[in-house]
This record gives C-alpha cells, sequence and structure tokens, in this order.
C-alpha cells in the first residue's frame, strides 16, 4: 500500500494554488450538473404534463414494461453509486490499488445497466413497440395515442443511457490514470468531478424508474 | 493541502447504500397498492428522499461549499417554474376536442 | 515591441489551438464579424426586394429562407456570442486581474462548438434551406424540407458554446479575482457579464432539450410537439420561449455593462449608483425567467396565463429604468467628452429607451393582440437588438481596440461611422413603427402599395447602415495597420484592464495587481 505518488499534480499556470484550483473544478461541475437537470427537466415536464393529459395511455404503456428489469438497473446503479463514492474514500486514505478496483467495479455496474437495457430495448423494437411513427405493435388492441408513451420511454431511457454510455467512457479514462497512480491524498480532482456527475445520472434514474415503470 | 477535504467514514457510505435499497423494495411494494390520487405523491416522495440521500452522502452536499446546493436547488427552481406555467396555461386554456 | 499574446507565438496552429483567452476573444471576433456581415447582407437583399410593391426580384420561398437565415444567424451565431464571448473573453480576466478564465480548455472548445455548430447549421443549403423563420414552431417545422433539421442540430451544438461561455465566466468571477477584490469592487462589465451567465447556464439547456426532441420528432415522429399525433405545438413555444426570452437578455446585459463602462469613463466621474446598476444586472436576469409567454399571446396559449405573462412582463421595466436613470446622472455634471465610443454610448441610450418604451407597450395585452406579428414589434426588437446591442458592441470595440491592438483609430471616421449608422438606423427602422400602426403584417415578401414609400425610406436607411459598417471596418483595418501606438491607458480609465500594456502580455499582467478601492474612483 503505498502513499507516495508516482507523478505529482502540478497546478494549470492560471490558478495561485492548489485550493483554487480544486474550488473552481468543483464550481464548474457543480455548474453542469445544473444544466443536465434543466435538460433532463424538459422531458420531465412534458412527460407530467401529457400524464395528466391523458393518464389511460400512460397507464396502458407502462404494463408493457418489466418492473423487475428496472428495479435491477435501480440496484445496479445505486451499487455502482457506492462503489464510485468508495474509489474517491479510499483514493483520499491513499489507498491507490482498493480505488482502482472500485472504479473496475463502477465500470462493470454500468455495462450491466447497459446490458439489461438492449434486452429490454431490443424486447420491445422485436414486438413493434417502436417510438412514435415506427409504432407497429399489433398483437392486442391498444389505445390509439400509445405510441406518445413510447415517445416518452424512449427519449427519457435514450438520453439517460446516452448519459451511462458517457460516464462509463469517463471511468475507463480514470482507471488508465489511476493505474498511472496519478490520485492520490493531495489530488482526486478529476474522480471528484466525474463521481458527480455519475451521481447525477443515478439521480436521474431514481426519478425516472418510478415514473416509467411504476405508474398507476 | 487537502486539509479543507471532508473523509467521509466508511460506515456511513454502506449505512446510506442500505437505506437507498431498502427504499426501492419500498417503492415497488408501495406500486402495488392503491391510494389513489396519492400514488404519484408517494412515488416521487420516495424518489426525493433517496435523491437527498444521494446528494448529501454520495455527493458530499453535506460537507462541501453551501454554494453548491443552492446551483443545484437553482436548476429545480427553475424546472418548477416551467412546469408550473405550462400546466396552468393547460388547464385554463378554452377546451378544444384532441385528436385522440 | 515589446513580448506580448499577439506577437509571442506565431503561425496558424499557435491561434487554433490556443488557449489564451485573449486570442480566443480574437478568434471570436473574426468569427462574429464574418457571421455578422453575411447576416448582413441576408438583411440588404430583403430590405431591397421590400422597395417596391409585389414580387421585385426574389421570389416569396427564396424571400423566406433569407429571413430565416438572417434571423438564425443574427441571433445564434452574432449576438448572442457577441459581447460575452468576443469583448467578455477579452476583458473579463483583466478587470478582475486574473491570468485567463478558470477552464481555458473549455473556452477554446466552447469557440469550436460554434464553429461545427455553423458549419452543420450551414450544410442544410444543401437540403433545400430553411424556411421556418429562427424560431422553428411546429408543427411546420416537423413537415417543411429538410434543411430544418441541419439548422436546429447547428443551434443545439451552438447551444453548448454558450453554455460553456457562461459556466466558464461564472467559475472565473468566483475563483480568480485579483487579491483584495470582493464582489462589489467588481466593474460593472464583470457583473453584467455574469448574470448573463447565469442566464446561459439556465436557461439553455431547455432550449438543447426542445431542439433535441424537434430532431427527433423530424426523424422518428415522435408526436411529442405534433397535434397529429396527440402532441401540443404551444407547449413547443413554451419550451422554445423558456430559453429565447432569456436570452434576449443574454443579447442586450452586456451590452449594459458595456455601456456602463463608457458612460463612466468619458464623463471623468464616479458611476452614479454602483450598486443599483450592480444589482438590477442580477434583477434582469432573474425576471427573464418569468415573462416568456409574451411572445405567445396570439398563438393559443390560455388568457389568463396571458394576463399573467403581460402584468410580469412589465416588472423588467423597472430594473431597466434603474439602469437609465443611473447612466443619465453619471453624466450629469461630468467633463463629457464626446468620443467615438462615448457617441455609441449616447446613441445606446436614445435607441434603447425607445427600444424599450415600445417593449412596454407590446407588454400590455390588449395593445399587442392589434399590433402582434405586424413592423411595429420588428421595430421594436431591432430598436433594442441593433440599437442596443450593435451599438454597444461597436461603441465597446472602438473604446477597447487601444488595448487589444496597441494601436489608435481615426477619431474623425470614427465619427463619421457613427453618425452613418445612427442616422440610418433610424431612417430604416422608425418608420416601421408606422407601418406596423397602419397593418404591415411581418415575415412576408410583398405588401399592398399604400405601404410603399415608407417602405422605400426604410430600404434607403439599411443602405446607410450598411454604409456605416464599412466605415467601421475600414477604420479598423486602418487602425490595425496604420494606426498611432496607443498608451496603455488612452482615455484615463480607471478599471484594471488600463493598468497593464497595450496590448497586453501572454499573462495578462506583469505584476498581479491588488486591488484597495471601489472601481471608478476618478481622483
Amino acid at each position: 500500500m503505498s502513499t507516495v505518488e508516482a507523478k505529482p499534480h502540478k497546478v494549470a499556470h492560471h490558478f495561485d494554488s492548489a485550493e483554487q484550483e480544486v474550488a473552481a473544478s468543483k464550481l464548474g461541475i457543480w455548474l453542469f450538473l445544473c444544466t443536465e437537470i434543466l435538460m433532463f427537466g424538459g422531458l420531465f415536464v412534458g412527460y407530467a404534463i401529457y400524464k395528466r393529459m391523458y393518464p389511460e395511455i400512460f397507464l396502458q404503456g407502462s404494463t408493457f414494461l418489466d418492473w423487475k428489469l428496472g428495479a435491477l438497473n435501480t440496484v445496479v446503479l445505486l451499487v455502482s453509486s457506492l462503489t464510485m463514492a468508495l474509489s474517491i474514500y479510499y483514493a483520499q486514505k491513499g489507498q491507490s490499488s482498493k480505488s482502482t478496483s472500485c472504479l473496475w467495479l463502477t465500470l462493470l455496474c454500468g455495462f450491466i445497466f447497459m446490458g439489461v437495457k438492449y434486452i429490454e430495448y431490443s424486447h420491445k423494437l422485436h414486438l413493434g413497440l417502436a417510438p412514435g411513427a415506427f409504432f407497429s405493435y399489433t398483437e392486442t388492441a391498444t389505445l390509439q395515442g400509445l405510441p406518445l408513451y413510447f415517445s416518452f420511454y424512449y427519449c427519457m431511457t435514450g438520453l439517460h443511457g446516452s448519459h451511462v454510455l458517457a460516464g462509463m467512457v469517463l471511468i475507463f479514462w480514470l482507471i488508465i490514470r489511476s493505474h498511472k497512480k496519478h490520485f492520490g491524498p493531495s489530488y482526486y480532482t478529476p474522480l471528484e468531478c466525474v463521481g458527480l456527475f455519475w451521481h447525477l445520472v443515478d439521480l436521474i434514474w431514481i426519478y425516472l424508474f418510478p415514473l416509467l415503470y411504476l405508474v398507476e | 493541502m487537502s486539509s479543507n477535504h471532508h473523509i467521509v467514514p466508511f460506515n456511513v457510505y454502506i449505512k446510506v447504500l442500505s437505506a437507498l435499497l431498502v427504499l426501492t423494495v419500498f417503492t415497488v411494494l408501495v406500486a402495488q397498492m392503491d391510494f389513489g390520487v396519492f400514488n404519484v405523491l408517494i412515488a416521487m416522495g420516495i424518489a426525493t428522499i433517496k435523491a437527498t440521500l444521494v446528494l448529501l452522502f454520495f455527493m458530499h452536499l453535506k460537507y462541501d461549499n453551501k454554494l453548491f446546493p443552492v446551483i443545484f436547488l437553482a436548476g429545480v427552481f427553475f424546472l418548477v417554474v416551467i412546469f408550473l406555467f405550462c400546466e396552468f396555461d393547460i388547464m385554463t386554456r378554452i377546451p378544444e376536442s384532441s385528436v385522440l | 515591441m515589446s513580448v506580448n499574446y499577439l506577437n509571442e507565438k506565431k503561425g496558424l496552429t499557435s491561434w487554433l489551438f490556443t488557449l489564451d483567452h485573449k486570442r480566443i476573444g480574437i478568434l471570436y471576433m473574426i468569427t462574429v464579424f464574418t457571421f455578422f456581415l453575411v447576416g448582413g447582407v441576408f438583411a440588404l437583399l430583403m430590405r431591397l426586394e421590400l422597395f417596391g410593391a409585389g414580387e421585385t426580384f426574389i421570389p416569396a420561398s427564396v424571400y423566406n429562407q433569407f429571413m430565416t437565415f438572417h434571423g438564425a444567424i443574427m441571433v445564434f451565431m452574432v449576438i448572442i456570442p457577441g459581447i460575452p464571448a468576443f469583448l467578455g473573453n477579452f476583458f473579463l480576466p483583466l478587470q478582475i486581474g486574473a491570468k485567463d478564465v478558470a477552464f481555458p480548455r473549455v473556452n477554446l472548445l466552447s469557440w469550436y462548438c460554434l464553429i461545427v455548430g455553423s458549419i452543420v447549421a450551414l450544410c442544410s443549403l444543401f437540403f433545400n434551406g430553411v424556411d421556418t423563420g429562427w424560431t422553428f414552431y411546429t408543427p411546420y417545422s416537423i413537415r417543411t424540407d429538410n434543411g430544418t433539421l441541419w439548422v436546429v442540430l447547428g443551434a443545439f451544438i451552438m447551444g453548448f458554446s454558450s453554455i460553456l461561455t457562461g459556466l466558464n465566466f461564472i467559475v472565473t468571477v468566483h475563483t480568480l479575482r485579483a487579491k483584495g477584490m470582493g464582489f462589489f469592487q467588481l466593474p460593472l462589465f464583470v457583473w453584467s457579464l455574469y448574470s448573463t451567465a447565469i442566464i446561459q447556464v439556465l436557461a439553455t439547456p431547455v432550449l438543447a432539450i426542445t431542439l433535441l426532441l424537434l430532431s427527433a420528432e423530424r426523424i422518428m415522429g415522435i408526436g411529442i410537439f405534433d397535434p397529429k399525433l396527440g402532441g401540443d405545438p404551444v407547449l413547443f413555444q413554451h419550451f422554445f420561449w423558456f430559453y429565447s426570452h432569456p436570452a434576449v437578455y443574454i443579447m442586450i446585459l452586456p451590452a449594459m455593462g458595456v455601456i456602463s463602462e463608457l458612460i463612466t469613463t468619458f464623463s471623468r466621474k464616479t458611476i452614479f449608483g454602483y450598486k443599483a446598476i450592480a444589482f438590477s444586472s442580477v434583477g434582469i436576469a432573474a425576471v427573464s425567467f418569468f415573462v416568456w409567454g409574451h411572445h405567445m399571446f396570439v398563438s393559443g396559449q390560455s388568457e389568463w396565463v396571458g394576463v399573467l405573462f403581460s402584468f410580469l412582463t412589465m416588472l423588467v421595466g423597472v430594473p431597466t429604468a434603474i439602469k437609465v436613470f443611473n447612466w443619465v446622472a453619471t453624466m450629469y455634471q461630468g467633463s463629457i467628452k464626446f468620443d467615438t465610443p462615448m457617441l455609441y454610448a449616447n446613441g445606446f441610450l436614445f435607441l434603447f429607451v425607445i427600444g424599450g418604451v415600445t417593449g412596454i407597450m407590446l407588454a400590455t395585452l390588449a395593445f399587442d393582440v392589434h399590433v402582434h406579428d405586424t413592423y411595429f414589434v420588428v421595430a421594436h426588437f431591432h430598436y433594442v437588438m441593433v440599437g442596443g446591442t450593435l451599438m454597444a458592441i461597436t461603441g465597446g470595440l472602438y473604446y477597447w481596440l487601444p488595448k487589444m491592438f496597441g494601436r489608435m483609430y481615426n477619431e474623425f471616421w470614427g465619427r463619421i461611422s457613427f453618425f452613418l449608422i445612427f442616422v440610418g438606423f433610424n431612417v430604416t427602422f422608425f418608420p416601421q413603427f408606422i407601418l406596423g400602426f397602419m397593418g404591415m403584417p411581418r415575415r412576408y415578401h410583398d405588401y399592398v402599395p399604400a405601404y410603399e414609400p415608407l417602405n422605400q425610406l426604410s430600404t434607403f436607411g439599411s443602405w446607410m447602415i450598411g454604409l456605416g459598417f464599412v466605415v467601421v471596418f475600414f477604420v479598423v483595418l486602418q487602425a490595425l495597420f496604420k494606426g498611432e501606438k496607443a498608451s496603455s491607458n488612452p482615455w484615463g480609465a480607471v478599471t484594471l484592464e488600463w493598468q497593464t500594456d497595450s496590448p497586453p502580455p501572454h499573462e495578462n499582467f506583469h505584476k498581479t495587481p491588488v486591488v484597495g478601492k471601489n472601481p471608478y474612483e476618478y481622483s
């Protein structure tokens, strides 16, 4: 267990101190998270409005989703949030190999999440439960406006899924840097910033799960 | 130099995850029951408790600069603004027949 | 010549991959003025078509595309990035005594977002162009030619440019101020950029999701904004204006910041009501989020919401008027020098007040229903956007030209350019108020013959404005290549950027300044 950093971080030229640099990075990432909330928010507002306008459609739509898969993905993301947080915890303690392992676990959770999503998507597309104009489901009688529900389903989970993918790429980048021993008790800002992003993705899923899978 | 950086104890992380998992089970169970108009409110209430846990502990808001929750809540606030105005508009519009 | 940011490195790549906020500011300057030229040519062509009643030389479909390009280019590529990304990038770090913005790489990325976004938008030309107007209202934008998708995606990408710039500025102001500079020692230009940045960060994401949904609508027919599939097209307008109304303040707030600097410098007097101006900037930013529905009075939105939005819109007049009164009070008993930047500042005051007062008229629900979608509205927002923002950006360009390039411009021709633009502007747009009252609808390539004389007057005016900007162009060129060398503080101004060399060195200051007093203290 080494507490020595192989490559000490160099503060960028325009900052006076490391504290200033950390404060700037964190403020920046929080502002970015704020923009993410508002971007997803547009979809949530649309969902809320149309759900009140067409309650039957949303009720029928949710019966096509398997809440067990949704719940599984919820658990996966929650666990991944823990491993992400622990990766920072171990970096703070100077235990860099444990920190790296936690990042690998987080990445694994990301793969499981996307795998489950793939199963869900391919199953629905196979049935013809496609978004909007491509909707071709005919097996049972459905309400006329049902494609609208699936438009929301695909837009919301699709935008969320693209964020999971982006998060996975970033975590992979962290793993590479972590193997090179870039992080330690004195410098772990990238871990923190990507971590915050990853938690936000989890946060959004916490709302998506009951809204899409459990509506009554 | 990282003196201002609070290290959250390991146990806290584990407790938070446990609470989150319990709440997930709870939200699934509650969804099986019918509380009428309260269904959505209860589901959103549980989700908000979960979100608050993630924000406070995983995202370190409890220990960090107090500007960050302000930024976060500003985003949520303007979301509520756009929702309320749109909803108020649609609810008070002259009703017309929908195609559905 | 001493080493400065312009000559420390050479070659095109040293510019395209620069992380220096000053060089990025110059990149923005070139980009913004290039697009201004393109958008301006479209405007001149439209005015030429409107010279006479009937179809003169372009058919209606082409006119609609010119109108859309003029609007989209001027909004997304000229006035939104105009002052914040060009003057703001250059002078925000200088004014707060910082070496750079907080995230130099993000800063460069935001410039590339603007470039990539505009290239994507221009791709629409290969797909029959776009004729929706810059507002992309559904359901027409779902059904019209394919070029629309490209412009929508282009605007989406340019939105990131705006978000990243705003994010960068907020962080910079919070973390990189010089020692001793509290929030109430910030120059007012910085206050205005800070307020603008808040809007950029909070409003632009909603535009992003709206444009994404519109793209999905065109690609997959998701139906969220399509009435045929149960969607609500008015909801699109809500989402769109939730961004685009605050965006109007993204355009005007930084202009107000520039004017604050110009008026205090050329009156040789401390700014009157520093805190009032600072807080009114933030106030305008806050109020801007609650007024978007005044664009939709006749869209089919509920009358109740219309009344509410009408009332809320009036509130914008309060912080705006506070600013105007403070500027006038600053000039009172000052030793005013009418150099070119000050002429532009006064032109701004004159035109902006007309634009603002007609704005209050339009906020009145009953009046707006009468003149909605007429030339009255066109005249109103051009008085604010062109008379406001463009006067400020041109005035700011003259004011800071010595600092940016270390050269003085020709004062005589500078003043000539002002008079051409100022008079030309009024000749162009004042008749449009009258045309609007007479009932001439906007966005048409044709009109009834009764409107012809005033339209011809308006077209004459547009040539004067065009000539005025040609003069500006040559004045700037002359200054760059043949101008007298400028001292470090030619105007006797007191903000920090004038304490360093002209042009400034790579890290802005040879010795990081320490601030001990309030800004604008003239001894």
